[in-house]
């Protein structure tokens, strides 16, 4: 089957445009994520949202909005990240891992009481941007607008605050504000990379991109930039690849992500302007 | 009527349970070069922190240029150098072009950058991401940035660590020249009371509370002062101010 053929399926199509967006909202959060030392926060939230979409599942939301449905949780579930770290008597790491457990533990105790394990709940877990619907593609649309436009509206809070949150505090930047900013669109975000790379994978949407982009970066923009760039080709070459070869899509664009995070090691290590 | 830059009052902030600032009461006019001293732990950072409102007192006030700090918006008034930088990291991506342009939140012309660039001798690095340098070249960019936005009021906390004795000499230099040329205030808080001394006119001695404000001239003539410096020291510090250039 040729590339145009692959490309003529509206199915595809429509993973390609929602996955590049949501896949570009990830790689553009996950630039301050990473460089603030934040980036398990994919991980917990990805957590919560498996605990989200069992309690979204269980009063009976149709498929079609669990997506939807799911993200109020998730975002208060964020914030509770934020609200235990900044209580100062719970370190960062463990903040995460409290409402990560929480997130786990909810999603099978409600998998378990709504009569076993749910197929539904556990097609999430590895996810499936193949089947991805009218709503979410919409959804995918607004939320990229969402934070593409907070980036460039807060760019310079954003960056100050990644650089020194306290340099940033004494420039009269709104630090909590821009925080909270950040976290809720991270929620958003998680609960969005699910469809595209399940639950399991949604840290990688978050860490990979940046990582790449941090290897080769010659500025803050072109780091954004790149990493926007990386995780678009992550997953248009992951959908055409586990297409043509029958393989998960989600592993598969995560395995596309490392492939470049791979090649940009090699390009640091071999580059002078870097040894 | 002189202007007060700063004031405080009563100004108490507590860390875990502990005063780490007790009822400090100050006020610095515009103009001034204020140094700030005292022994490690004794609350100078902590006090900056709180007038620059990166902590909050547990009681009383701050003022800048008039206004309660609650109020106060025009923060591009002030440049900060901090003492060292909690989160830079060798990975940062932030090149010293952008660093710089940060102190005006980007609203900066090329030329402006460039002249201030030239002003802190580092202008072929503008386009080196900030931690490829040396904490030395580090230290420069954020003193341009800083000054990026020529501000009224700059504060500088331990500034000079780790620079090399040449750059040392010359960022005091500039501190003095901004102070007396433009008249630009200048907080300095530093270990080095011999700087203080050549550069500083007004004197903050810190230990939790006031141990010491005033000029130099009372400081030198305070018998408290010699019982905590010892009269050699307090005698070396006086010297170097009698030497040091002089406000008209």
């Amino acid at each position: 089957m040729s590339l145009g053929e692959i490309l003529s399926f509206a199915f595809i199509q429509r993973a390609i445009l929602a996955g590049s967006l949501i896949a570009a909202v990830c790689s553009i959060l996950g630039v301050f994520l990473v460089l603030r030392r934040m980036s398990l926060i994919g991980d917990g939230l990805a957590h919560a949202t498996f605990g989200s979409v069992a309690v979204v599942l269980l009063l009976g939301v149709s498929p079609l909005y669990v997506t939807l449905a799911a993200l109020p949780l998730v975002m208060i579930s964020s914030l509770a990240i934020f609200k235990l770290t900044r209580s100062k008597k719970i370190h960062g790491d463990a903040a995460i891992g409290v409402v990560s457990s929480i997130g786990i533990a909810v999603g099978i105790v409600l998998a378990s009481l709504s009569g076993g394990y749910n197929v539904d709940l556990f097609s999430y877990l590895f996810g499936n941007i193949l089947t991805v619907n009218q709503t979410e593609l919409f959804l995918s649309v607004i939320i990229f607008t969402a934070v593409a436009s907070s980036v460039i509206f807060f760019y310079h809070d954003l960056f100050a605050v990644t650089f020194d949150e306290e340099l940033a505090q004494s420039m009269g930047v709104r630090t909590k504000r821009i925080n909270v900013l950040l976290f809720i669109l991270t929620a958003v975000a998680a609960v969005l990379a699910m469809k595209v790379t399940g639950i399991m994978l949604v840290s990688a949407l978050l860490i990979l991109p940046p990582l790449t982009a941090l290897q080769l970066s010659v500025s803050f923009k072109t780091t954004i930039a790149a990493s926007v760039i990386f995780s678009v080709l992550s997953v248009v070459c992951g959908i055409i690849v586990s297409f043509l070869l029958n393989i998960p899509a989600g592993g598969t664009i995560v395995i596309c992500n490392v492939f470049f995070l791979l090649i940009s090691f090699g390009i640091r290590k071999i580059s002078p302007a870097t040894n | 009527m002189p202007v007060n830059i700063i004031s405080t009052e009563n100004l108490t902030f507590c860390y875990n349970g502990i005063e780490v600032l007790q009822n400090i009461s100050f006020a610095v006019e515009k103009g001034s070069y204020m140094g700030v001293a005292g022994p490690n732990g004794s609350g100078k950072s902590t006090l900056i922190k709180n007038i620059l409102g990166i902590l909050h007192p547990r009681q009383g006030s701050v003022y800048l240029f008039g206004q309660p700090l609650a109020n106060f918006r025009e923060w591009n008034k002030i440049g900060y150098l901090p003492q060292r930088l909690a989160a830079l990291n060798s990975h940062f991506p932030g090149t010293v072009r952008e660093i710089v342009q940060l102190g005006t939140a980007g609203k900066m012309s090329p030329r402006d950058v460039k002249e201030v660039l030239q002003m802190m001798d580092i202008e072929h690095l503008s386009s080196r991401l900030i931690g490829e340098l040396s904490y030395g070249q580090q230290q420069r960019a954020m003193l341009a940035r800083a000054l990026a936005s020529k501000p009224e009021l700059l504060i500088f906390d331990e500034p000079t660590t780790a620079l090399d004795p040449q750059t040392r000499e010359n960022f005091y230099q500039l501190t003095r020249d901004l102070n007396l040329q433009q008249g630009t205030t200048i907080i300095l808080v530093t270990h080095d009371t011999g700087v203080l001394g050549n550069y500083a006119r007004l004197l903050l001695y810190l230990d939790k509370k006031v141990v010491f404000l005033g000029t130099f001239e009372n400081f030198c003539a305070s018998s408290e002062m010699t019982g905590i410096f010892g009269r050699a020291s307090q005698h070396i510090i006086c010297h170097q101010h009698d030497r040091g250039v002089r406000p008209e």
